[in-house]
């Protein structure tokens, strides 16, 4: 990919320095603890306090910079750069408003746990607290929303920090780390010593799972009679596919995913129900209400997952949790064997356990299950009334598939219905397919999603499924899709609505249609005609698949459809806030 | 219920805002925290005294032993320990005042740091509840001033704290 800036910009700059410095400057160091750490791409915004730093930058070819158009914008994509590889993020900010920009971006990434180091720039020590321009407080206002945060007070400090805040970012429950780091201290020099490893005696995540809690877990999973798999972004995130899919398939359960795991179990196979939650199927739904013993996988009933607490726990159950961060356990649910540790090992553990004990699970009564579970599933609760005459947003998601299935497709989404449609109609075959903002729910993600997931996959088709509202968040990021060649495709399910909350609106609040009506909506195909992009209008359920086709035979361009969709149409099944998740409405006629 | 929790964390800049931070921002109790250096000056201890159902305790030792500088957390009161205060509180001490104020400050075991011609200041040191006893004995009206260090705990016996 050609990105690097045009030649003229580069020629007066390059001239040698007259006395090399036998000792890198903080810049140097910092950009050498990056090369150390394999990091490629690294997505950020120039401002005062990181001058020294981005001349550290230009003076180096294998760290790739990309120049977004907003702060915010760099955190999200070095996130969907590191959701959809793995790997850390990385993103640079200057200081003061470089770093208020990026907060939206931190808490998101915190929210789901998603490994990253985010530098950002400070003014220089003499100065912190004095109000100097530009300055923010940064550790005291990213604190909440990181991991760990760090203020690199002397230079020779540095690369010590740095190679703590990789090791805390990537290790146990992954998250975000801030280097806060003042020009002074990017500007001073120091010996460079980068440790291949570390030892912190106050972290030191758990790994392996207690072997008595793990036994006690193959007896009830052995013993049930109605058992159900739950997993979350945990099983994603710690690359547990594979042990997950061997599990189920051992025992033969029914399985099910969070907004955040799917994908981490095929979406084709006849034991996977679909995601559970507020807008889970019914099948999905009723099997929790119903299981007699419930193994959770790096998942945390939060609120959007189980409804009401008081309603999820009014039923007989017992609950195997297994998850790497101790305080995730029994938080919102009290649970009968807690597994600490990391889920990909103890999947494992559990599978030999269950390979090797004497007990079988009960063929007669999973049968039974089965039965009960295909009844719910007959309710067929994702069928959706087709249209000639008005786009069913349904339908695009799912000819999206349709087109798109047994290729690698990368799919983000923002946040709203069009997210809760993608989430429900494509079906997710293989992890990290899927990059969206569950825990923060940050409108706007999507496309700085695409972008970075697309520099880290050129191969694969990125498509962004999005709406009107969301994408107008972060829609100056067209412009670096433009300058860094990164071709995304954006689906804008356009319904001239904030469509989810008109559909809550209408549901619990009179149709009383308070400010969710976008009105002087821009012309989006032209709008991304002056990026330098193709636009296509789409207001016919006939044009729908034809405009996806080309938008996928146009590989070297980003393609902004505009999809007239139904602005009517609602989100089922759906649980209404503070019900239990069984008290589902499955559609208008239960309203 | 009263829970005392005993803290071992890095000594480091910022380290004690984040345990506050935990605090208010998942709306758990503080009653009184205190914190100093230990022998060893790369750590400091803390003692936290807060109160909650079990479950909110649970969380809190877990939400603290998450926290990256934090070395280890022990909830004292779930075996023997000891918790010491100390308090300074100044009395007023007119006329006959003096000898009474003298008496209970003897009785609980106080010492009378600085003597004015109007005044006292007792030093008392006790568990949090002797402490309360006293001002609970003295005449409200008399109370010029106090001002509490906040409790310190540490286990009983081999109990034993440490890196």
């Amino acid at each position: 990919m050609e990105t690097s800036a045009p030649d003229m910009q580069r020629a007066p700059a390059a001239a040698p320095r007259t006395a090399p410095n036998p000792e890198p400057n903080g810049s140097e160091i910092l950009i050498r603890c990056l090369q150390a750490e394999n990091v490629r791409y690294l997505w950020g915004y120039p401002g005062g306090a990181v001058l020294y730093i981005y001349d550290a930058l230009f003076k180096q070819t294998t760290i790739e910079h990309v120049l977004v158009r907003h702060e915010q914008a760099a955190v999200h994509a070095a996130d969907g750069y590191a959701r959809a590889t793995g790997e850390v993020g990385v993103a640079l900010v200057t200081s003061g408003p470089g770093v208020t920009n990026a907060v939206t971006g931190i808490a998101t990434a915190y929210m789901d746990s998603i490994p990253m180091v985010i530098v950002t720039g400070q003014v220089p020590t003499p100065a912190i607290g004095l109000d100097a321009f530009q300055e923010c407080d940064t550790v005291g206002i990213t604190r909440p929303i990181v991991k760990h945060n760090f203020l690199v007070k002397d230079v020779r400090d540095l690369a010590l920090t740095m190679k703590k805040a990789f090791h805390i970012a990537r290790t146990g429950r992954p998250g975000p780390v801030v280097v806060d780091v003042p020009k002074d201290v990017s500007m001073a020099t120091a010996p460079f010593h980068y440790p291949a490893t570390i030892e912190m005696r106050s972290y030191n995540p758990v790994r392996k799972g207690h072997g008595g809690q793990i036994r006690k877990a193959v007896q009830l999973l052995l013993g049930a009679k109605r058992p159900y798999i739950y997993t979350g972004g945990g099983v994603v995130l710690g690359n547990a596919s594979a042990e997950l899919r061997a599990l189920v398939d051992l025992l033969g359960v029914p399985c099910t995913n969070t907004l955040m795991g799917l994908g981490a179990f095929p979406a084709s196979d006849p034991k996977f129900l679909g995601m559970l939650g507020m807008h889970g199927t019914y099948e999905a739904n009723m099997t929790m209400q119903h299981c007699d013993v419930l193994l959770a996988v790096g998942a945390r009933f939060d609120d959007r997952v189980i409804g009401n607490p008081k309603h999820f726990a009014s039923v007989e159950r017992k609950i195997i949790h297994i998850d790497i961060d101790p305080s995730s356990i029994s938080k919102r649910v009290r649970v009968d064997v807690p597994i600490v540790g990391d889920v990909k090992d103890v999947l494992q553990e559990l599978a030999v356990q269950i390979r090797e004990a004497a007990a079988r699970p009960d063929v007669k009564a999973l049968s039974a299950w089965w039965s009960q579970i295909n009844e719910w599933r007959k309710r067929d609760c994702l069928a959706f009334a087709a249209s000639d005459t008005v786009i069913k947003p349904q339908h695009v998601v799912d000819t999206l598939w349709q087109l798109t299935k047994g290729r690698d497709t990368y799919i983000t989404s923002d946040v709203g219905q069009h997210q809760m449609w993608a989430a429900q109609y494509y079906r997710f075959e293989e992890p990290r397919r899927w990059i969206n903002s569950g825990g923060l729910g940050t409108m706007g993600v999507g496309l700085p999603y695409a972008m970075g997931i697309k520099l880290a996959r050129p191969e694969a088709d990125v498509f962004c499924i999005t709406g009107e509202g969301s994408i107008q968040m972060c829609i100056q990021e067209l412009s670096t899709c433009q300058q860094y060649k990164t071709p995304v495709k954006i689906v804008s399910l356009n319904n001239r609505y904030l469509g989810m909350v008109r559909q809550w609106q209408q549901i619990d609040y009179g149709g009383r249609y308070s400010h969710s009506y976008m009105d002087a909506l821009p012309d989006f195909v032209k709008l991304a005609e002056a990026y330098g992009h193709v636009g296509i209008r789409i207001d016919k359920p006939s044009e729908v698949e034809p405009a996806l086709r080309e938008a996928i035979r146009l590989k070297d361009r980003t393609v902004f459809l505009d999809v007239q969709t139904d602005p009517t149409e609602n989100v089922w099944p759906m649980v209404k806030a503070g019900q239990g998740i069984s008290e589902m409405l499955l559609g208008s006629e239960d309203l | 219920m009263k829970h005392i929790i005993a803290v071992l964390l890095e000594n480091e800049p910022g380290a004690l805002s984040r345990v506050v931070a935990l605090f208010s921002a998942r709306g758990y109790n503080i009653e009184t925290l205190t914190v100093a250096p230990t022998e060893d000056p790369s750590l400091s201890r803390m003692t936290i005294v807060t109160t909650g159902s079990d479950e909110v305790i649970e969380q809190i030792t877990k939400h603290l032993n998450r926290l990256i500088e934090v070395v280890k957390v022990v909830d004292l009161t779930e075996g023997a320990y000891t918790e010491r205060e100390l308090m300074l509180i100044k009395l007023r001490a007119v006329g006959k005042e003096r000898d009474e104020m003298k008496r209970m400050a003897e009785i609980f075991r106080g010492r009378i740091i600085d003597v004015t011609e109007k005044s006292y200041t007792v030093e008392l040191t006790g568990a949090a509840a002797k402490l309360d006893a006293f001002l609970e004995a003295i005449d409200k009206a008399a109370i010029l001033e106090t001002v509490r260090t906040g409790s310190s705990g540490i286990g009983r016996g081999e109990r034993i704290l440490r890196v």
